[in-house]
């Protein structure tokens, strides 16, 4: 029975498996090409097993800011992470444990969550673990796929290779924004919000991870009061 | 500042996000605003991390333009994750090879 549900959660987790490790291959190239060794890329990704908190935290560790602001940056861009343990710890309900809940936060990502939530069956523990093995594996050896190659490419490529997670942010966004006119609306803020960041003078002296931060509470704070989300948004699926 | 103590910075901060809720704090969010501010976060932060740093990204403003607008075309088109990705790429190489051509 627990291997039963181990597998079904294995299988589960394969396409997102294999998503993480193409994105993560982006991460770990551009890594290298910031000045981080292959090794630390990947450290970094076993144990963060997040994109755009581990993109932003690139940002800050180039800059060499403080740590403060290394914990804002994470504070702010993954905060939607509390949202979805919120959701799915209710979805758990008694069945599961304090001490598996302690290992099922550690990977609670976007697409993990979404599988959890949309599963018919009770979630059990073996489930979970199954579910959590491949994306783990994709994401962490990506990345060191990304960085190998990364530190061996001639220069042309590895800085073609580099604006892979761009493509991917720009991917994850724009298709969302044509849907929704709200999303539209707090890309168009946060994007008129980032370029005065950069190109404004006194304003582009504030370093990037901060800017990030600021941009990211201001457009999502304005949308939130102008656009409120329909009061069942969080009922689960 | 050592490396591994922003790693380490990183990779508790986002454990604690995630895992406070999970066991501690498991009321539902009651504040309306808040949970907009939340849904709205990953458009926002992404989208600020995306631009204008892609244009920086790569040798000219040339090449990192034509990354963006290949991305931004082809996402829109609802090409997946991994052709856009690759595709912006490839646009950078082929900008480069024009730019080294006519330089």
């Amino acid at each position: 029975m627990r291997g039963t549900e181990y597998r079904a959660g294995l299988s589960r987790g394969l396409p997102v498996g294999m998503g993480y490790f193409s994105v993560s291959f982006g991460f770990g190239t551009m890594a290298v090409n910031q000045g981080l060794r292959a090794l630390d890329a990947t450290l970094i990704s076993l144990t963060n097993l997040t994109s755009a908190g581990q993109f932003a935290g690139l940002t800050v560790i180039v800059a060499g800011a403080t740590l403060w602001e290394m914990i804002l940056t994470q504070l702010i861009i993954n905060s939607r992470y509390a949202l979805m343990s919120l959701a799915l710890s209710q979805r758990m309900g008694q069945r599961i444990g304090l001490l598996p809940r302690l290992l099922i936060a550690f990977f609670n990502t976007d697409e993990i969550f979404a599988l959890a939530m949309s599963r018919i069956e009770p979630l059990t523990l073996p489930f979970m673990l199954g579910l959590g093995t491949l994306p783990i594996l994709g994401w962490t050896l990506g990345t060191l796929c990304g960085a190998l190659a990364g530190s061996v490419l001639p220069g042309s490529i590895r800085t073609a290779l580099g604006v892979m997670l761009y493509g991917m942010f720009v991917a994850i966004v724009v298709p969302e924004a044509k849907r929704e006119k709200e999303i539209l609306a707090v890309v168009v803020l946060a994007l008129v919000c980032s370029s005065l960041f950069a190109w404004v003078p006194g304003l582009n002296r504030i370093s990037a991870g901060l800017a990030i931060v600021i941009c990211t509470v201001a457009a999502a704070a304005i949308c939130a009061v102008v656009f409120p989300v329909a009061e069942r948004e969080e009922a689960p699926v | 500042m050592n490396l591994y103590l922003y790693i380490l910075a990183m990779a508790v901060t986002t454990y604690l996000i995630r895992v406070l809720p999970l066991t501690l704090f498991r009321k539902p969010i009651s504040s309306r605003f808040l949970r907009s501010f939340l849904h709205y976060v990953p458009y926002a932060c992404l989208s600020a991390m995306t631009f204008p740093a892609i244009l920086s990204s790569t040798d000219s403003v040339i090449s990192g333009g034509a990354a963006l607008a290949v991305a931004v075309g082809l996402a829109y088109r609802g090409k997946s994750l991994i052709v856009v990705a690759l595709s912006s790429s490839a646009a950078v190489l082929l900008c480069q090879w024009g730019i080294s051509l006519l330089g």
